[in-house]
């Protein structure tokens, strides 16, 4: 019934899907087990949302990877972020999803703010730093997360800072990096020595190949033998890159493919590129959420910036804080487990009370299932 | 020669809310007088009570009471297609017309925060006048008072309506069940994306204006039009959207759903903008918008009855009630795959209803 909405439509045609669902069934080998890694939460989001397991052959399974910002976002992140808002009076601005991260003590960066913590929820980086202008009174900083999709956006308002040498901006950086992430996951006990996390092959990021590039993960494919094809966020390019990578096994190739050329070029937005080398500088280590410290996988501010760096500013020490004890989370971020594998899933952790923080966002592994695809694993307690 | 008991008229243009306005003295009365008994007035009023003498309809026996109550707190107060007073006023006779009732009376309480602008109050007031006229249906008592400066929003709004409901009539949430057919009355997401769009850290160009109506009269049109008992449950759609709506009264019947996603209406600019902001239109609030959940033999003319009236025109057959034990709500994507429609969880966006 909805009027048709350009360039958004063409990529979400049922009959289309259909007809990639078929050859994609005819095109897999009989006896033979396919198992996909999504990277991205978009991917993660993208086939919860619109029933994309339900189209393809038992054979074929996805597993969720790391690739959602908040989700891999450790509780010490958190902690420090809470700190600035009620021990050091500053205006906290972030974006909407990590406001319901759960932090220790109960807390998060919405139950802070209904303790009186300054939280202030924002679309974009540029917004922190109008609020930063407009309060010149108060310390304004930006907690910023993402991978490399998000980043340059915080680049360029840290560089805009130094510009305009706004004494009371800084900036919590938590970006962190996808090739290093997935270097991780290949290079784990369970990929490499186990073989209980068996992966086929890569659909690759969308939204940070566009700042990337393709050319980051023509590694992958070369050193560790696993296809990779860079998708799109919408239902059909995820269809049409599972055809791909099908193919790439059933054909003994191991190539980095790109679907998504309408966006993703070789390498990449080089402006972007430039602005965050200009700015940020890799991170020796840093803490993800369910994989552990993770060696250069992330990145943070350079000490000619140092002034707007809310780190050095405020002197903030790191502590890590372990996951609840019997959450999933980290085996689910490394696709060696599934939601459903966990006790917590459902019963006391929910999108209401998230637990653990692949519940949190919607392109979080167990938020995803829960929101969309609970119906296929009854019984769950109804909500 | 001075004037008797002589006080400054209110200064409608330039003047704002203060302390004095809530103390109950003659500042509290003169806003009351000049604002909103002005505005509002009617017969019930004019006696200055501290209640409303109310006559009971004449009616048969059996006829029962509806009673419904709704708290405004929207920002901005002024978005496209409306404000908070206009919306006040539809809010609650919806709420007392979703149980099958006709609306009869409103009270209505002012929550004014020190230094709301007089201009501002009176445009609200006024589009409340209007609204409660245009519905028919009378504010016939109130309360105002006033709280410091940062302890409010502007304004906020509470209002309260009754309603009679003649006996026999069971229209509700526990009514529902399999095979019964969902209706929705016209396309969803307008109120929250119009609002939205006037968000200070927002600001996108639409052309889209809040669908906030008085629904009762589609209510009536729709009840004329097929047998007692066939409406079993009918919900106007506001905070937490359709889908929301749709889990409460799986909940009460008992039952699951099954909706045609390509069936569900949703104008071109809302869907971009939700797209856009990375939202769902199914949890995004409507204030002129009802689901009416009827008998599957009877779902042709319920159907055709909300066509034929303004307020539903683009009326669609959406899905249907199912047998379910886990009482989910599921949907037939566009995509050819089938998912959950679940609780919303969270909050999608501040307050906007």
């Amino acid at each position: 019934m909805s009027q048709h909405m350009k360039y958004v439509d063409e990529y979400r045609d049922g009959d289309l899907a259909q007809r990639i669902a078929e050859s994609i069934a005819a095109e897999v080998r009989p006896g033979q087990r396919y198992s996909f890694m999504e990277f991205c939460g978009g991917h993660t989001h993208a086939i919860a949302r619109y029933g994309i397991a339900e189209l393809l052959p038992p054979s074929i399974r996805m597993i969720h990877g790391p690739g959602c910002p908040v989700c891999v976002l450790p509780i010490g992140r958190i902690d420090q972020a809470i700190h600035l808002a009620l021990q050091r009076d500053a205006i906290v601005c972030t974006y909407g999803d990590t406001m319901r991260v759960p932090a220790s003590g109960g807390l998060s960066l919405m139950k802070a703010k209904a303790r009186g913590g300054d939280i202030r929820m924002v679309y974009s980086a540029a917004d922190a730093l109008k609020i930063a202008r407009a309060t010149p009174e108060r310390e304004v900083v930006f907690f910023a997360i993402g991978f490399e999709t998000t980043t340059p956006p915080t680049a360029l308002v840290l560089r805009q800072a130094a510009k305009e040498q706004l004494a009371n901006f800084s900036v919590l950086s938590c970006h962190v990096l996808t090739p290093s992430a997935i270097t991780h996951i290949l290079e784990s006990a369970e990929v490499r020595q186990y073989g209980t996390v068996p992966i086929d092959g890569f659909v690759g990021p969308a939204h940070v190949s566009i700042v990337i590039g393709s050319a980051p993960y023509e590694h992958f494919a070369e050193e560790y033998r696993k296809p990779v094809v860079i998708a799109g966020f919408e239902p059909l390019d995820v269809m049409q890159a599972i055809r791909m990578l099908v193919r790439q096994v059933n054909e003994g190739r191991c190539e980095v493919e790109n679907e998504f050329t309408r966006a993703v070029t070789p390498d990449g937005n080089l402006a972007a590129q430039a602005v965050v080398s200009e700015v940020f500088e890799l991170r020796e280590r840093f803490e993800w959420r369910g994989l552990g410290e993770v060696p250069y996988s992330a990145l943070k501010i350079r000490p000619a910036y140092a002034h707007w760096d809310a780190e050095r500013r405020f002197a903030l020490d790191y502590a890590p804080v372990p996951d609840h004890k019997q959450c999933e989370c980290g085996a689910i971020l490394r696709g060696v487990k599934t939601p459903t594998d966990c006790k917590l899933f459902g019963t006391v952790c929910t999108p209401e009370n998230p637990m653990g923080s692949c519940m949190v966002s919607s392109e979080g592994a167990c938020a995803a299932h829960y929101s969309y695809g609970r119906f296929r694993d009854i019984p769950v307690v109804a909500a | 020669m001075t004037k008797q008991n002589y006080i400054r008229p209110l200064d409608l243009k330039h003047g704002r809310v203060d302390m004095n306005h809530g103390a109950g003295g003659r500042a509290s009365m003169q806003l009351i007088d000049e604002l909103f008994a002005r505005a509002f007035d009617n017969e019930w009023l004019r006696q200055g009570n501290d209640g409303a003498l109310l006559e009971l309809p004449a009616a048969p026996a059996g006829q029962r009471l509806v009673m419904a109550t709704d708290g405004h707190v929207i920002s901005p107060i002024f978005f496209p297609g409306g404000d908070i007073g206009c919306l006040a006023v539809h809010g609650t006779v919806n709420d007392v017309a979703m149980l099958g009732a006709t609306p009869l009376y409103l009270a209505a309480s002012f929550i004014l925060e020190e230094g709301f602008a007089l201009a501002d109050l009176k445009r609200v007031v006024d589009s409340m006048a209007a609204a409660s006229r245009a519905a028919g249906v009378p504010i016939v008592t109130g309360d105002t008072k006033v709280v410091e400066r940062g302890k409010g929003d502007g304004v906020f709004i509470a209002t309260t309506g009754i309603g009679c409901v003649p006996e026999g009539r069971r229209i509700g949430g526990a009514q529902c069940r399999p095979g019964d057919v969902v209706l929705l009355s016209g396309s969803i997401g307008d109120h929250g994306v119009a609002v939205l769009s006037q968000r200070e850290s927002l600001e996108f160009e639409t052309a889209i204006v809040s669908d906030t109506a008085a629904l009762h009269t589609l209510v009536a049109a729709l009840l004329a039009a097929v047998p007692e008992g066939a409406v079993r449950c009918l919900r106007d759609p506001t905070r937490g959207g359709l889908a929301t709506t749709l889990n409460e009264i799986a909940r009460q019947s008992k039952a699951g759903m099954l909706l045609q996603e390509a069936a569900i209406p949703i104008q071109p600019q809302v869907e971009a903008a939700c797209e856009l902001l990375g939202l769902d239109p199914l949890y995004i609030a409507n204030e002129g918008k009802l689901v009416a959940i009827v008998a599957p033999e009877q779902a042709d003319a319920a159907l055709a009855a909300l066509r034929a009236h303004p307020l539903g025109a683009q009326a669609a057959r959406i899905g249907e009630v199912s047998d379910d034990p886990q009482r989910f709500v599921q949907m037939a994507t566009r995509f050819g795959g089938r998912r959950v429609v679940d609780w919303l969880s969270g909050e999608p966006l501040p307050r906007i209803c």
